[in-house]
C-alpha cells in the first residue's frame, strides 16, 4: 500500500507548490480542496492493511477529513471570494516567481530536516515526515507573504495540513473522537474567519489585510 | 460526572441562551450558570482526585487551581456584564444577543482546558476558547474590532496549530516505546518521558512554547494581545487577560511538566526564562508613555506572563511564586479591566491624554483604580509584591544573582511607566460640565472584590491554597 500513499504524498507536495504559483484566488481555493481530497485518502493508503486494527477510526477520519477539507471548507471559502468580489492576490508581499522559489528551498530543506529528525518507530511511508514539514512550511510562506485574506486562510489551511499529516504517525494513540474534534476546531475556526472576512469586505470595500493597520502604538 | 457537568452545562446553557431574545433572560441564564459552575468548583476542593489516570476527563491539583480562578472571575464579569449590557452606552450595531451564549461557550472551553489531561483534547480545548472569543472581541462591529478580531483569530490559530504539531511531536517522542497504548494523556506521557526521544521532545517543547506562547502573550508573539484586550468590550478583557492567559499558560506547563518528568528539563527552563525576559522588557518599552489605557492594562498582562514564565523556568521556590502570581494578577487584572470600563462610559474615550480628573468624577472607582494599580505593581500588603518577592529571592539565590536584579529593575520600570500614564488621569479637573458620573453598584462593586481577594492574598494565603500551589509546584520540580 505505500506505493499509494507515496504517490498521495508527492500530490500533496506538488499541489502546495501549485498553490504557491497561482494568483487566481479561485485556483488557490480549488487547489486546496484537491490537496484535501488527497489528505483525506491519505490514511486510507497509509493503514489500509491494519484496517482491522484501526477500522473505525482511520475510516472516520478520512470522511472527516474528506468533508471538512475537501468539500464545506472549499464552499465556504468560494463563497467568500464572490461576496468579497475579488479574483486576484495583488502584489503580494514575496513577488510570485520569487515566492515559487523560496518555496522549493523549503521543499529541499523539508527533505534535510527529515534526516535530521527521525522517527523512533519506522514510519509507514519514508516520504511522510519531509512531505509533512513540506506542506508545513509552504503554508507558513503562503500565510505570511500573501495579503489577501482568503490566501490567508488557505495557507493557515496548509499549515493545518501538514500538522495532519504528521498525526498520521499516531493513529494508536490518538482517540478518534480528538481526532474529530480537531477537525470540527478547523471547521469552526474556517467559518468564524470566512464571517470576520465577509464583515471586513463589507467595511472595508476589499480584503487586502494590509489596511488592517490602524491599530497600533 | 461534576467534570462533565463543568464543561457541558455552560454549552448547552449558551444554547439557550441564543434562543432568547430578551437580554434580560440571557443575563438570568449567564448568571445562574455563572453561580452553579462556581459552586460545583467549589465542590471538587473537598472531593479527593480520584478515578482512572487515563480518563478524558481528570482534574488534578494544578488544573483545580486555573479552574477555580476562571469560575471565580467569570462569576465577577457575570455581575459586572449586568449593567454593562443593561446601562451601557452602546452603538447600535453591537450586538448583545450573541454576547451571552459566547461567554458561556468561552467558559466552557476554559474549563474543559484545564479539567483534561489528555494533550490532544486540551488542545482541541484551547482553540475552542479562541473561537467562543472571537465573536465576543467583535462585539462593537467597528473598524477597529474588526481588525483585532481578525489578528487575533488568525495569529492564535496558527499559534494553535503549532501547538498541535508539538504534541504530535511529543507522541512521536513516546512512540518508540513498545505497547505504548494509552493515548496523549499526561500521565502516559510522564511516565513514557525518561526513555523518550531527546530530539523530538525537545522540538515538541519548544513549539507548544511558541504556539500556547503566542496565545499567552509571551513576546515576541504578543502582537495580538493588545489589540484585542483594547478591542474587546472590557469584561471581556478581563476574562480574556485574567483566565484565558492562564489557561494557555497551563498548556505550557503540561509540557513543562513532561520534560521535567524526562529529567532533562535545563533547556526548557532556559527558554522559559529567556521568553519571560523578552516579554517584560518588551512590554516596559510599550508600557512608557502608552496613550490608551486599556493598552496599557494589555501591556501590563504581558509583563505579568513574562514574570510567572520566568518564575517557572527558574524552578524551586519561584515555580509556588510564579502559581501564585498567575493567581494575584488574575485578580489584579481583571478588576483593573473593569475599572477600565467604568473609566471609558465617563469618559467615552481610551485614551490617556484626554481622561484628567478620575478621582473627581468617578470617586469608587478612582479609588480602587489606585489600589489595584498599587497591587499589580508589586507594592505591599497585596499579593503580588510576595509572589514577585519569592521569584526575586530565588532569583537571587540561583546560579545568576544578576537575574535577580534585572527582574528588580524591570519591575520598576514597569511600575514608573504604568504610574507616569496613570496619575495624570486619576488626579487633574475634568473636562467639561459634568463633575460627577454615576457609578453601578455591581460596576464598582466586582472591582472591589477582586481588591480585597488580592489584599487578602498579601497578607494570609488560606492553609487550602497554600498547601494546593505547594502540591501543584512540586510537579513543576519546585
Amino acid at each position: 500500500m505505500t506505493g499509494y500513499a507515496d504517490f498521495l504524498l508527492l500530490l500533496v507536495a506538488a499541489l502546495s507548490l501549485a498553490i504557491v504559483a497561482t494568483s487566481r484566488l479561485a485556483s488557490c481555493v480549488r487547489a486546496s480542496a484537491m490537496q484535501g481530497v488527497a489528505l483525506s485518502l491519505l490514511p486510507l493508503a497509509l493503514w489500509g492493511g491494519a484496517l482491522d486494527r484501526h477500522l473505525v477510526p482511520v475510516v472516520l477520519m478520512s470522511l472527516g477529513a474528506l468533508s471538512v477539507k475537501a468539500v464545506v471548507i472549499p464552499i465556504l471559502l468560494s463563497r467568500a471570494i464572490r461576496e468579497a468580489n475579488v479574483r486576484r492576490e495583488v502584489e503580494p508581499f514575496i513577488s510570485l516567481h520569487f515566492s515559487v522559489l523560496v518555496a522549493a528551498a523549503l521543499v529541499g530543506f523539508s527533505f534535510w530536516l527529515a534526516t535530521v529528525l527521525v522517527l523512533p518507530r519506522p514510519a509507514p511511508s519514508t516520504l511522510l515526515v519531509p512531505v509533512a514539514f513540506a506542506t508545513l512550511l509552504v503554508g507558513f510562506l503562503v500565510l505570511v507573504s500573501r495579503r489577501q485574506a482568503v490566501t490567508q486562510v488557505v495557507g493557515y489551511l496548509m499549515l493545518e495540513n501538514g500538522v495532519f499529516i504528521f498525526g498520521q504517525t499516531l493513529v494508536e494513540e490518538i482517540p478518534f473522537a480528538v481526532e474529530l474534534g480537531i477537525l470540527l476546531d478547523l471547521l469552526v475556526g474556517v467559518f468564524v474567519m470566512g464571517i470576520a472576512i465577509y464583515h471586513i469586505s463589507r467595511e472595508f470595500d476589499h480584503i487586502d489585510t494590509e489596511q488592517l493597520s490602524a491599530l497600533k502604538d | 460526572m461534576a467534570l462533565a457537568f463543568l464543561v457541558v452545562a455552560p454549552a448547552v446553557l449558551g444554547l439557550v441562551a441564543l434562543a432568547f431574545r430578551n437580554v434580560r433572560i440571557g443575563l438570568a441564564i449567564l448568571l445562574g450558570a455563572a453561580a452553579a459552575h462556581l459552586l460545583t468548583v467549589a465542590s471538587l476542593w473537598t472531593g479527593a482526585a480520584t478515578s482512572d489516570p487515563d480518563a478524558l476527563l481528570r482534574i488534578d491539583v494544578t488544573g483545580l487551581i486555573f479552574l477555580s480562578v476562571t469560575s471565580l472571575l467569570f462569576l465577577a464579569a457575570s455581575l459586572y456584564t449586568v449593567p454593562y449590557l443593561l446601562q451601557g452606552t452602546h452603538d447600535t450595531q453591537a450586538a448583545p444577543r450573541r454576547f451571552v451564549p459566547c461567554l458561556l461557550w468561552f467558559l466552557s472551553a476554559m474549563t474543559l482546558v484545564t479539567a483534561t489531561q489528555n494533550l490532544a483534547l486540551m488542545w482541541a480545548a484551547v482553540e475552542g476558547t479562541t473561537l467562543a472569543s472571537a465573536p465576543l472581541v467583535y462585539f462593537y462591529k467597528r473598524r477597529g474590532a474588526l481588525e483585532a478580531t481578525w489578528k487575533y483569530l488568525l495569529l492564535c490559530s496558527v499559534g494553535i496549530a503549532l501547538a498541535l504539531l508539538g504534541t504530535f511531536f511529543l507522541g512521536i517522542a513516546a512512540s518508540g516505546n513498545a505497547g505504548n497504548g494509552a493515548g496523549l494523556t499526561l500521565s502516559t506521557m510522564m511516565h513514557a518521558a525518561p526513555s523518550m526521544s531527546r530530539p523530538w521532545l525537545k522540538a515538541a517543547f519548544v513549539l507548544a512554547l511558541v504556539g500556547y506562547g503566542t496565545k499567552m502573550g509571551l513576546a515576541p508573539l504578543h502582537t495580538w494581545l493588545p489589540d484585542t484586550h483594547s478591542q474587546a468590550p472590557s469584561p471581556v478583557s478581563a476574562l480574556l487577560s485574567g483566565a484565558l492567559l492562564n489557561c494557555a499558560f497551563l498548556a505550557i506547563l503540561r509540557f513543562y511538566q513532561v520534560c521535567v518528568a524526562s529529567g532533562d528539563f535545563a533547556f526548557a527552563q532556559t527558554l522559559l526564562v529567556l521568553l519571560g525576559f523578552v516579554s517584560m522588557g518588551v512590554a516596559c518599552a510599550f508600557l512608557i508613555g502608552q496613550g490608551d489605557y486599556k493598552r496599557l492594562f494589555a501591556y501590563s498582562s504581558i509583563e505579568n506572563m513574562g514574570i510567572m514564565a520566568i518564575g517557572v523556568g527558574l524552578g524551586g521556590a519561584a515555580s509556588y511564586g510564579a502559581l501564585l502570581h498567575a493567581v494575584n494578577h488574575s485578580l489584579c487584572k481583571a478588576g483593573l479591566f473593569f475599572l477600565a470600563g467604568n473609566v471609558l462610559r465617563a469618559f467615552g474615550t481610551t485614551s490617556t491624554r484626554e481622561v484628567r480628573g478620575v478621582l473627581q468624577r468617578l470617586p469608587v472607582t478612582g479609588v480602587l483604580l489606585t489600589a489595584l494599580f498599587l497591587a499589580i505593581g508589586g507594592v505591599p500588603p497585596f499579593g503580588p509584591f510576595w509572589s514577585e518577592f519569592l521569584i526575586f529571592q530565588a532569583a537571587i539565590n540561583g546560579s545568576h544573582p544578576w537575574l535577580g536584579l534585572l527582574f528588580i529593575a524591570l519591575l520598576a520600570v514597569a511600575f514608573l511607566g504604568m504610574a507616569g500614564v496613570l496619575f495624570p488621569m486619576l488626579q487633574g479637573t475634568p473636562a467639561g460640565q459634568e463633575t460627577r458620573s454615576r457609578e453601578p453598584a455591581l460596576s464598582v462593586l466586582t472591582p472591589l472584590a477582586m481588591a480585597c481577594g488580592a489584599l487578602v492574598l498579601g497578607i494570609f494565603i488560606p492553609p487550602f491554597l497554600s498547601e494546593a500551589l505547594a502540591r501543584a509546584a512540586s510537579a513543576l520540580g519546585g
